[in-house]
């Protein structure tokens, strides 16, 4: 049986950078359509909520904004055991704490996922509430989804191009672009909500 | 000595003792205190050490998106805060749900009711009681005894599966992941239970775990996705069609028969397993009375779960609405949000500004200054703080008042209020636990009191839960499909200014959202949430908030390790995500405990 691949961003899109794993998993979303297997989804700040996510994936990719205390911009690759710890190397936010805590949770209940790979960026900016992405960090989204598809490749796992599953991903109304444009016009930023559960009557 | 206006003595003669941070809580708080030589609190200080921000990110925006702002404001209460803003929006443009919407919110708001509290009390607070470490010296055979004597109906008792258990716990700790049970005072003797006790407490930890995984999703259900469910202005985002199993995320019946599947098992997991265990472990700690703080003299509620849409009248609302003052229970004040003499936020010892000291600002006319110094007697530096000055600023939390007095608010305040208004399931379901308790109703003031509030509360939505299933079955039933309103949708039929409110009670209390829209953008936006009513600083005449009076006069058993400070302020279940931002991004690993 395919190997089940939960892919991850985790952080709070209203600080800054902290929002870069989020981001990140979007913007792969933009580009990438996925088999069934894998799964793509905006984690926010939630802890327990992951839960079920975890124990669904036998392989789980994070992308995370983590305060190594390296230059801004710095991308650092954290694989198996070592991921648990390296998220709580400085607590910089409070999403953290909660995911160290959400990984042993799964850990003690037999299901957390055995293979672990974290994808992480040291941020530049996070005391800047309401604030997009600085360049810096932006800059990493790209080279960070390289990491996550090669070790898809590794997996055998080839996605094709054009735009994947975007169910378990933010609402439209905070996506980058909309969040950080400030004032999106209807057509960038669908205002209903899901398309999905649209009422007949908006249509 | 001082006697606060609120009728605490505070003396700072003795020892000061800095908690920082408070764990096992959502967002990051600290804490200190003055013992005397006996180790019992005569002075408690409570901070916020994190700013609160929403209010600069939502100016601007379209009022139609400001839910999915404040979904991301915690990692805890997501939809409690949705639902809120969607709450204000309708009700500065005068928009109304339609019916199925009403049942769908209430669903929702009870099932976040019911998912934190089970959360809350297994796996962020039973382990001010219980001690999982304790538990691996416990004889499975006598535990399987001890469970089927507390809860005689609850399948899962056998003295195999509690060795199963034992052993999985033992693995657990052998190999050096303590994890989640680190920086517990394991050898402390405050914590009162046996062996037994311990080992079906951490038992019903795990189970607590897999049934919190199957009470979400009703959030996916109803809400499309979670974390983070949709949310919509006129109604709820989730089309009915019971007539098609085709329709991809529409609800139809084999969605609401997995729901009615989860409501049922909830309601077992919290008469079979949560009831009996808060009767059981408390039943350990019945003389640990203290932690009653404001409860007994002022308590906040502004009522949640409207019966019909669009009704918000005291007398319609399942969780009830009202305020108490001065410990006079025999009157109910009625609450009125917009009125600007009731709720009004105090600066003087937070970190903000207004244009005169002194003042206090009703939320629509809010005003989010920041204004960071320390105090003339506190000790380390800006950055670095050993110890606060009290007299001076030194929280990033406001003061929130209800006509002057500080409130207590969450599951207790709204159970008091209940019983004051003589709410009949709320007083048949406190006279009967104290009666199974043998203790009069003063106990009920108490940090345990509290923790007691919340699994009568759990209870007691599952019911409501119940309730609003079966009328949103027998609508549909009846051929009412609608759950959106979209008349208003457009800006172009609102008004050019218009304001509103929204109001909702959060699983840790009272919770506002107060919204100015002008020209079809957010003016202004205020968020008055329940841990700024709780964890709140001083106020201008001195009153200390509800987690300050709930820690005076405790006895600690080692004021070196502050299992009781921690014990009262979970009870709280604070959550101090949505009310601040932090402050400095080198908070230390571990609690660090300061006695000075």
């Amino acid at each position: 049986m395919a190997q089940r691949v939960l892919i991850l961003g985790i952080g709070n899109v209203l600080w800054a950078d902290e929002g870069f794993g989020v981001r990140c998993v979007e913007r792969m979303a933009d580009q990438w359509a996925f088999p069934d297997n894998v799964r793509l989804l905006d984690g926010g700040t939630q802890g327990l909520y992951l839960l079920p996510f975890l124990e669904e994936a036998d392989v789980l990719i994070v992308f995370d904004a983590v305060d190594y205390g390296l230059e801004p911009g710095t991308m650092k690759i954290v694989e198996g055991d070592e991921v648990p710890a390296f998220m709580g190397a400085k607590k910089m936010s409070l999403h953290q704490t909660g995911f160290q805590d959400v990984i042993a949770t799964a850990r003690l209940m037999g299901y957390c996922p055995p293979d672990l790979l974290l994808i992480g960026c040291q941020p530049e900016e996070l005391e800047d509430y309401g604030g997009g992405l600085r360049d810096i960090v932006a800059a990493q989204i790209e080279p960070a989804i390289r990491v996550a598809l090669d070790k898809l490749a590794k997996l055998q796992i080839v996605p094709t191009r054009g735009e994947g599953d975007k169910s378990l991903l933010a609402d439209k109304s905070i996506l980058r672009s909309a969040y950080e444009d400030g004032r999106p016009s209807e057509d960038e930023a669908y205002r209903y909500g899901d398309e999905r559960f649209l009422p007949a009557e908006v249509e | 000595m001082v006697t606060t206006p609120n009728g605490f003595d505070l003396d700072t003669s003795g020892k000061r003792i800095v908690v920082d941070p408070v764990t096992r809580i959502e967002g990051h708080m600290r804490c200190e205190v003055n013992v005397d030589d006996e180790g019992i609190i005569r002075n408690a200080v409570s901070t916020g050490t994190m700013w609160r921000g929403l209010e600069v990110i939502l100016k601007g925006r379209d009022p139609r998106d400001a839910w999915a702002f404040t979904e991301r404001i915690c990692g805890v209460c997501t939809g409690t805060h949705a639902l809120t803003s969607v709450r204000a929006v309708e009700d500065a443009l005068g928009i109304t749900i339609p019916d199925n919407a009403n049942s769908i919110r209430n669903i929702m708001q009870l099932n976040l009711q019911i998912h934190d509290h089970i959360v809350h009390f297994y796996h962020l607070h039973a382990l001010d009681w219980v001690n999982p470490v304790n538990a691996l010296r416990a004889d499975p055979k006598a535990t399987s005894e001890l469970q089927q004597m507390v809860s005689p109906n609850h399948p899962l008792s056998s003295p195999g599966y509690f060795r199963d258990v034992q052993n999985r716990l033992k693995q657990f700790v052998e190999s050096g992941q303590l994890g989640i049970f680190k920086n517990g005072y394991w050898d402390n003797p405050a914590y009162k239970l046996p062996p037994e006790a311990d080992l079906m407490a951490t038992t019903h930890y795990l189970e607590a775990l897999d049934l919190q995984k199957e009470i979400v999703k009703i959030h996916t259900i109803f809400g499309g996705k979670n974390p983070h469910p949709n949310w919509l202005v006129g109604g709820v985002p989730c089309p009915i069609n019971v007539h098609s199993t085709g329709a991809v995320g529409a609800i139809n019946m084999e969605r609401l028969n997995l729901v009615s599947s989860i409501i049922d098992k909830c309601i077992e997991f919290n008469k079979n397993v949560y009831l009996p265990d808060v009767v059981a472990i408390g039943g350990f700690y019945k003389n640990w009375l203290y932690g009653g703080g404001l409860s007994s003299q002022a308590c906040l509620a502004y009522g949640d779960i409207p019966e019909h849409p669009n009704d918000f009248s005291a007398d319609q609302l399942h969780l009830p609405r009202g305020a108490i003052i001065n410990g006079d229970l025999s009157v109910v004040h009625d609450v009125d949000v917009r009125d600007p003499e009731q709720v009004q936020e105090f600066v003087d010892h937070s970190w903000y500004e207004y244009a005169e000291p002194g003042m206090g600002l009703h939320p629509w006319d809010g005003v989010t200054e920041p204004k960071y110094e320390l105090g003339p007697n506190a000790k380390g530096t800006r950055t670095n703080i050993q110890e606060l000055d009290e007299a001076a600023k030194y929280s990033w939390i406001k003061a929130p008042r209800w006509k002057g007095h500080a409130m207590e608010v969450g599951p207790l305040a709204r159970y008091v209020v209940g019983y004051a208004k003589g709410h009949e399931d709320i007083k048949n379901q406190v006279d009967g636990l104290l009666r199974t308790m043998d203790l009069p109703l003063p106990a009920i003031f108490s940090t345990l009191g509290r923790t007691a509030a919340r699994a009568l509360e759990s209870e007691y939505c599952g019911r409501l839960q119940k309730h609003f299933f079966d009328k949103l079955v027998t609508n549909i039933k009846n051929g009412d499909e609608s759950t959106a309103n979209v008349a208003k949708w457009d800006p172009s039929t609102w008004p050019k200014e218009a304001m509103g409110v929204g109001m909702t009670e959060a699983p840790r209390g009272a919770l506002g959202h107060w919204i100015k829209v002008k020209d079809g953008r957010i003016e202004n936006y205020q968020c008055v949430v329940p841990t700024t009513w709780n964890g709140s600083p001083r106020d201008t005449q001195g009153n200390i908030g509800a987690f300050e009076a709930a820690l005076m006069n405790t006895k600690m058993e080692r004021p070196e390790e502050p299992v009781e400070i921690l014990r009262t302020l979970h009870s709280f279940d604070p959550c101090l995500a949505c009310s601040t931002h932090v402050m400095s991004p080198d908070g230390e690993e571990l609690t660090t405990v300061k006695v000075r």
